[in-house]
């Protein structure tokens, strides 16, 4: 059975101090379901990677789901690192399409800003291998900065070479009422940031915050008949590849994004030319441009040199729109939501409802969301239906 | 009585500064000397450098100092004052007052009230609203309040750059005889604690980003909207106004959000040169804007105290003020009076080394 997102609803990624884990989901899932003009779905998948950590809170399906007004609904929590937001959508995606469930609510939510300090950092680490990388020390920060120094080893690249990404995603997120930094980086800002884990400083990494977002989901021949121009999955995908850094053969080769974005486009029958607008992981610029290399975009070592010219090439009236709403870096890394953060602004790309952040002609976007350093990778490809 | 008039606190009868005085330990350790200890050099220091009390200062000692110039900036007897009252997060003592220690070295024992107050960063002014109660409705000629501190920060924590050593002593009076008389004062409480520290521990804790927005600018900016809405008064009618300075950006953020231009808040604002002095820090900038004031000038104060809240203060310069000592010694004084120290000094001074 085909699907399609009928609704999407997200709330701006933030220090939300004042407001629950419960209670972010619950904005969101209400803004997606009165997007959709329903009060209730048959199933609720919720992508939240740190809520046993961050907030001592776990088995959010039962939480949310009563609090949306659905108690008794198929609810639980689908978790992958940072790509919790991914295979939440993908869990909705393979509940429709089985006939399973008639609609299903993908629903990320992260609640970064219950814990400070040393502690968040330790909480965070959860999704790092805890025998070989998080015993030594690591965060993932730490080996984004392993990964990004191996790559500018072998390709004779320094900092100023990823700047690009970073301003883009700035340049996109000024538009986007519901990023964390709306800020432009003005000319040589990135280089001057505060190192953070050498050579990856605050203005390459993604920040942290709390945030939620959902999309509701629904067979699209139901929807075709219900909603005005509802977006087709047209391909989903999840793979993986080995959680810690050393134990991959190639650390510079991101095989599960290859992997999954492989899968992704043979399922939509569509390739990369087809794609308007993409929505990847940049949670550092080092992930981007090795993820834009494993998805066949660049040979390997020059993912990089989309980041050229202050990203004119990946800016939204570019040749290839990335991060059209300030991606992670601008809008905000708000962990499990992350994923669906993504398929939200997809969305509204291909509905034509992206305001100031809207792409000409969007067709076909691919958005990817990715848990660790492409250790869990879940890939999809939405589509509109009219033209 | 409108709402905005009903929260506003001013007493029957007009009271105001009749002296005042601060202190400044002499000893300053630069953010640069933090950075060369913990991070390599990396990484911008929130202030420039911070005061810090010598081996043999504390909290008693330096508010005996800023309690004789305020005696002497007032002219008045000593004995005639009817509280010493000092706030605190550092009082030597977990049990044994520091405010009858510095009531009898400053002459006012012992017809006196005294009580030390514990209120996070605004325990200084919270006896200072107090104090207005006591003058306002005539049980008391003098009130003498002292906001003094030497904070502490935890050995390589963000808080080592600015937790400093200092404070300001304010004698209230009848504002006949006052340099400022007080329009008006508001107290804005809630419990949001960023910042806290367990009996019989050392250091505080401290919640991060999380002392930005919900708890420094939250209660800075309602205590001086609130204040300046009853008092119907807008930054402009201001010539200066002194916050709470945890370090310079928070202070100049506040101000800028409540329309008030750097030049308003330049005189007051002395985290740069000495830290934040906690109970100290705004009634510190009081006294080196005092030292400024010409008749006639409006000053809004606000202080900010963690999980305690703000208090905000309207005072307007009277003509008394150009009558005042001209011996006495000023804030810029202190300032002035400035020796370097490196980080082992600072070590020893502030007894960091553990057997």
């Amino acid at each position: 059975m085909c699907v399609s997102i009928v609704g999407a609803g997200m709330i701006p990624v933030r220090e939300h101090w004042s407001s629950s884990l419960a209670e972010l989901a619950v904005e969101a899932g209400e803004l997606a379901l009165r997007d959709a003009a329903l009060s209730q779905v048959d199933a609720i998948y919720i992508g939240n990677a740190y809520g046993a950590a961050f907030s001592r809170q776990t088995q959010l399906g039962s939480l949310v789901a009563a609090q949306l007004g659905m108690p008794g609904a198929e609810a639980f929590t689908c978790e992958a690192g940072d790509a919790s937001g991914g295979v939440a959508l993908r869990a909705a995606y393979l509940a429709v399409a089985s006939g399973a469930v008639r609609s299903a609510l993908a629903l990320g939510v992260e609640k970064a800003t219950d814990i400070v300090g040393s502690a968040r950092l330790a909480a965070r680490n959860v999704s790092l291998d805890a025998d070989f990388e998080t015993v030594n020390g690591a965060t993932l920060t730490a080996m984004a900065g392993l990964l990004m120094r191996r790559y500018m080893h072998e390709y004779g690249l320094d900092l100023s070479h990823f700047e690009g990404f970073s301003v883009n995603a700035h340049r996109n997120g000024a538009r986007n009422s519901c990023a964390m930094y709306r800020n432009p980086l003005r000319a040589g800002a990135y280089m001057r940031a505060p190192m953070i884990a050498d050579p990856v400083n605050l203005f390459d990494g993604a920040p942290d915050g709390d945030g939620a977002a959902a999309v509701i989901v629904a067979g699209s021949e139901a929807a075709a008949d219900r909603w005005f121009n509802p977006v087709r999955i047209r391909g989903s995908a999840v793979s993986t590849d080995s959680l810690s850094l050393q134990d991959r053969v190639d650390p510079l080769s991101l095989s599960a994004v290859n992997l999954s974005t492989e899968k992704c486009l043979a399922q939509a029958d569509l390739s990369r030319e087809n794609l308007s607008a993409l929505e990847l992981h940049d949670a550092y610029t080092i992930v981007t441009a090795l993820s834009l290399e494993a998805m066949g975009y660049s040979q390997r070592g020059r993912g990089w040199e989309w980041s050229r010219d202050g990203g004119a090439r990946i800016a939204n009236a570019g040749e290839l729109p990335l991060s059209t709403f300030g991606g992670l870096k601008s809008r905000g890394n708000a962990g499990g939501a992350s994923g669906l953060y993504q398929a939200v602004e997809a969305y509204r790309q291909l509905m034509g409802r992206a305001g100031d952040n809207q792409i000409t002609g969007a067709r076909h976007a691919l958005i990817q969301s990715i848990g660790g350093l492409g250790a869990t990778v879940a890939t999809h490809v939405l589509s509109r239906t009219v033209e | 009585m409108t709402a905005d008039q009903f929260r506003m606190m001013r007493p029957d009868r007009a009271v105001g500064i009749v002296g005042y005085g601060a202190y400044i330990p002499r000893y300053r350790l630069p953010g640069s000397e933090i950075a060369r200890v913990w991070t390599d050099g990396l990484g911008a220091a929130p202030v420039r450098e911070k005061a810090v009390a010598g081996a043999d200062e504390d909290v008693v000692t330096m508010s005996i100092e800023a309690g004789r110039n305020a005696i002497a900036c007032a002219g008045i007897d000593p004995q005639r004052i009817r509280a010493v009252w000092v706030g605190s997060e550092s009082h030597p003592y977990a049990v044994k007052p520091t405010s009858t220690i510095v009531a009898e070295s400053l002459g006012a024992s012992a017809d006196v009230l005294a009580a030390d107050w514990e209120f996070a960063c605004k325990a200084g002014t919270e006896a200072v609203q107090a104090s207005l109660g006591l003058v306002g409705s005539g049980m008391a000629e003098y009130m003498l309040s002292i906001g003094m501190d030497t904070a502490q920060g935890r050995p390589g924590d963000a808080l080592e750059y600015t937790a400093g050593s200092g404070g300001a002593a304010i004698i209230l009076g009848p504002a006949e005889e006052s340099c400022a008389v007080y329009q008006g004062s508001y107290s804005f409480v809630t419990d949001t604690p960023d910042f806290w520290r367990r009996a019989g521990e050392e250091y505080p804790s401290h919640g991060d980003r999380f002392t930005g927005e919900p708890a420094y600018f939250a209660h800075t900016i309602a205590a001086a909207s609130n204040l300046m809405a009853a008092m119907n008064t807008e930054a402009s009618d201001y010539d200066f106004a002194v916050f709470h300075q945890p370090n310079v950006k928070f202070p100049a953020r506040a101000a800028k959000m409540l329309g008030f231009s750097p030049d308003q808040i330049g005189v007051g604002l002395l985290a740069n040169e000495i830290g934040n002095v906690y109970s100290g820090s705004c009634m510190i900038g009081l006294t080196a804007v005092l030292d400024q004031a010409q008749p006639g000038d409006r000053i809004l104060m606000v202080s900010y105290g963690s999980g305690a809240g703000s208090d905000a203060f309207d005072l307007k310069v009277s003509e008394r003020i150009i009558e005042l000592p001209r011996e006495r010694r000023t804030t810029a004084d202190y300032i002035a009076r400035r020796r370097e120290i490196d980080y082992g000094l600072y070590v020893r001074f502030r007894h960091k080394l553990k057997e």
